[in-house]
């Protein structure tokens, strides 16, 4: 029984790896409830949680490549007549390069999945403050109507601050609603209504983009949320209110999204 | 036996030399090489796509199109015809015809007559998608062909789509059922299950997977015509249907459709490994029952493919972590490769270098992939380019390499030649540095949101990074496009005027295509039926016993 060789200390160094941010995560804070949330914003949650799989899968490759590169190295034939000269792996050592090693990925599996579970709670629980857009695709073109009644084709104007929910349907086929500053993306189709939810923190223009195939001008699609401080967005929705007179009930159409 | 299977294994020795020969053949080698030159000619096709639309991204604003319309096109060939007409009918056609069964030591695939119809009814079906190039109104549907835009009219013809794609799926689901039978009952005498190579497991696994699968695959096109067509309304929600249902059934097929491209490449770097190693596979056993896992783990992820369309979010969290799943077969396969270097005597061959650069490019394609299957981290890069350069490397270019460097593993054998080695090496130096510039970069421009399937991309044009992802992908396409070019050429040159071989196993393989044949194996593969004795095995390097042969009834030695 030949495990004792260079090549099962290596490797199961490698392989101990993942376990370090496993073992890392079981020690911290206990997972983040709802209330946790409060003042995070589910981009910059998201943000973090990319980070650390980009990490996570970096430090896995790396070693994985350096060891094998070493093997392509060092083992190269010296003599033409060579033979390999694998160790023959007893009965045990077989079972436990597969139990082992599936431990292994699994830890690290389930490290990610707990992250990325707490990361979908948080992007796919709207807070109860979230103010409420119709948004409605059609090729090529994206039309919001806010809370205020304030109707916008590609235009999202938003309040900082103050959470928003997309309430989403598709007039002919498949589009697909990505705003790239928040990291969010759903798909918009006929026959049923999505939803996605963002937080903008920050004043400031952003993309939106389709992000599902719609036909020629698919990559034409695109638009901008706004986010604006909350003087300029009551200017915004003032001068809104009135250039179009037909809009009325302005300011109470705004409580209407406490329902959701 | 032999008259049921079509012909004696005594025929004719060697090539067939007529025009008449080569289209009326039973031969599974000359299948097989139809079927490679179908793959090569799409490959082309859709490489002169890929790079279209690369030279049309390399700049903000239109640079050789501005009408959406043709670039869909090219988009939409691109796509259905690289995995469609190149990588299946590359693995489940030339290395499933050609390769497996004279590595099982079989005298031809068990049903013949239905291995030319699987071949014939692959190059109808090519020759119909070629046929999207010309007519007046050209499919742009992509090869997802998502409805309800695949049930406009501004798609063009979906009833080619669906023609072209249950054509193909016959072709593939004959071509598995003849390829399962082969590989159960058409071994060699003294065969058993854990002494075929591990190409044979791979391939065969995968052909169980298309037996299962590719029927959902055509259900779901086929009622997109009847839908459109008929106006049926299994997709239409006006009338009751449900456009979600069509993605449901396309990616039940589709994602495993990755691992039937994944196995039979991955296969050809174990068997590439192996030999250049003159090395035992690291835990041979394990490795097979790991390519086995993936038939019940790749049935349970579809719906990652769907996360941010609307499915129940119960849904995204459980397939989110059956997707995780799949790192455990997969994980165990890189260790084996990484493993039959371990003490090896490795020798780097033209075959070895393409097989090293697939290897690489799957390391990163497959860690690439662990964040896509996270359905939070999925809200923001679904249908990015972070999506897209992760699926390039892992199936395009790695499997890509890992076709190639079959293609010039067995290439002594189907020409009697050898391609010249330096170029073989410049070659595959050249193709994995060029696809790293073209891929490396954009995925970067997807982590800054650059989308998927855009012609253009004004609406990030301030921002740099995107900007120069393009256009170090521009000048990357350059490198790749010559390398390719070359590889080509250097198949060319090789058979035509190539060194001869004077050896037939030139790479000192333990298999039984190079072992028991002749440099060009004859009709019926072997001279005589041939025997593994007991304790043969495909990756035993050192004390391998040597393969029998078995006189044929009536004849007292072999034809070479």
């Amino acid at each position: 029984m030949k495990v004792k060789s260079l090549m099962h200390k290596v490797m199961g160094a490698m392989l101990a790896l993942p376990l370090i941010p496993s073992l890392a995560h079981a020690f911290q804070a206990a997972p983040a409830t709802r209330a946790d949330y409060n003042g995070w914003t589910p981009h910059e949650h998201w943000d973090e949680v990319w980070h650390e799989t980009m990490w996570d899968i970096t430090i896995l490759g790396v070693v994985f490549a350096i060891i094998t590169i070493a093997f392509m190295v060092i083992y190269v034939r010296k003599g033409h007549g060579e033979r390999g000269k694998l160790p023959q792996l007893s009965p045990q050592a077989k079972l436990g390069w597969v139990v082992i090693p599936c431990m292994l990925f699994l830890g690290d599996d389930l490290f990610l999945y707990v992250k990325g579970f707490d990361l979908h709670n948080h992007m796919r629980n709207v807070p109860t403050n979230a103010v409420e857009v119709k948004v409605t695709g059609s090729m090529w073109n994206w039309n919001y109507v806010d809370a205020n009644g304030i109707d916008t084709d590609n235009e999202l104007v938003v309040k900082v601050g103050t959470p928003v929910v997309l309430r989403m349907v598709s007039d002919d086929v498949l589009h697909s609603h990505y705003m790239n500053r928040y990291r969010v993306t759903e798909d918009l189709m006929p026959g049923r209504i999505t939803w996605e939810w963002f937080m903008p923190n920050e004043e400031g223009e952003s993309v939106v983009t389709c992000r599902e195939y719609c036909g020629t001008m698919h990559s034409g699609m695109y638009g901008t949320v706004k986010a604006l401080s909350e003087a300029d967005y009551d200017a915004y929705v003032a001068e809104q209110a009135a250039s179009v007179p037909s809009v009325t009930g302005v300011a109470s159409a705004a409580t209407t999204a406490d329902k959701i | 036996m032999s008259g049921f299977m079509g012909h004696e294994p005594d025929g004719k020795p060697g090539q067939p030399k007529t025009v008449k020969e080569w289209v009326f053949t039973l031969d599974h080698k000359v299948i097989g090489v139809w079927y490679l030159i179908g793959a090569i000619a799409s490959f082309v096709v859709a490489g002169l796509a890929a790079s279209a639309m690369r030279l049309e991204l390399g700049s903000v604003g239109p640079d050789i199109t501005d009408n959406g319309d043709i670039y869909n096109l090219w988009l939409t060939m691109h796509g259905a015809v690289m995995i469609l007409g190149f990588q299946i009918p590359a693995l489940l056609g030339f290395v499933a015809n050609w390769a497996v069964p004279i590595m099982v030591g079989g005298k031809d695939m068990a049903f013949p007559r239905v291995n030319a119809m699987s071949v014939w009814l692959l190059w109808s079906g090519i020759l119909l998608a070629l046929m999207n190039l010309v007519i007046p109104d050209s499919y742009n549907g992509m090869w997802t062909g998502y409805p309800p835009y695949s049930l406009t009219d501004a798609v063009g013809n979906t009833a080619l789509y669906s023609s072209v794609v249950v054509i193909l799926g016959m072709s593939s689901v004959f071509g598995a059922v003849n390829l399962a039978c082969t590989v159960a009952f058409m071994r060699c005498k003294g065969m058993g299950w854990f002494q075929m190579p591990l190409t044979v497991w791979c391939v065969f696994t995968a052909n169980v997977i298309q037996l299962i699968f590719v029927p959902v695959l055509a259900a779901s096109v086929l009622l997109l015509s009847l839908d459109k067509y008929l106006g049926f309304g299994f997709y239409n929600p006006e009338v009751g249907g449900d456009v979600l249902l069509y993605q449901n059934l396309f990616w039940f097929y589709s994602h495993p459709a990755v691992y039937v491209i994944l196995l039979p490449f991955m296969g050809i770097l174990f068997e590439i490994f192996a030999v250049s190693a003159r090395n035992d596979v690291f835990n041979y056993k394990a490795t097979v029952w790991s390519v086995i896992a993936f038939i019940p783990v790749s049935s349970d992820v579809w719906v990652h493919h769907a996360y941010v369309a609307g499915l129940p979010d119960w849904l995204r969290l459980l397939q989110t972590f059956t997707t995780l799943l799949i790192s455990l077969p997969f994980g165990l396969l890189m260790l084996s490769l990484t493993g039959t270097m371990y003490r090896g005597a490795i020798r780097y061959t033209g075959p070895m270098y393409w097989a090293v650069g697939a290897f690489f490019m799957l390391i990163i394609g497959a860690l690439t992939g662990i964040p896509n299957a996270l359905s939070a981290i999925d809200y923001g890069i679904s249908d990015s380019y972070v999506i897209m350069s992760h699926f390039h490397y892992v199936m395009a270019v790695s499997g890509g390499m890992a076709i190639f460097a079959g293609v010039f593993f067995w290439f002594p054998k189907l020409t009697g030649r050898m391609c010249n080695t330096f170029m073989t090496k410049l070659t595959a130096v050249g193709f994995f540095i060029g696809m790293n510039i073209v891929m490396g970069p954009l995925y970067f421009a997807g982590m800054e949101g650059m989308p998927r399937r855009y012609m253009d991309y004004q609406m990030f044009a301030d921002n740099a990074t995107i900007v120069s992802a393009q256009h170090w992908s521009t000048i990357g396409l350059y490198i790749t496009f010559v390398s390719a070019l070359l590889m080509i050429v250097v198949w060319l040159h090789g058979a035509i005027a190539g060194e001869k071989c004077t050896n037939a196993n030139p790479w000192g393989s333990e298999s039984l295509e190079f072992t028991a044949t002749a440099i060009i194996p004859g009709q019926g593969n072997f001279p005589t039926p041939v025997i593994c004795p007991e304790g043969w095995h495909p990756y035993n390097f050192i004390d391998n016993p040597k393969p029998e042969f078995e006189p044929h009834p009536g004849h007292t030695g072999g034809h070479h």
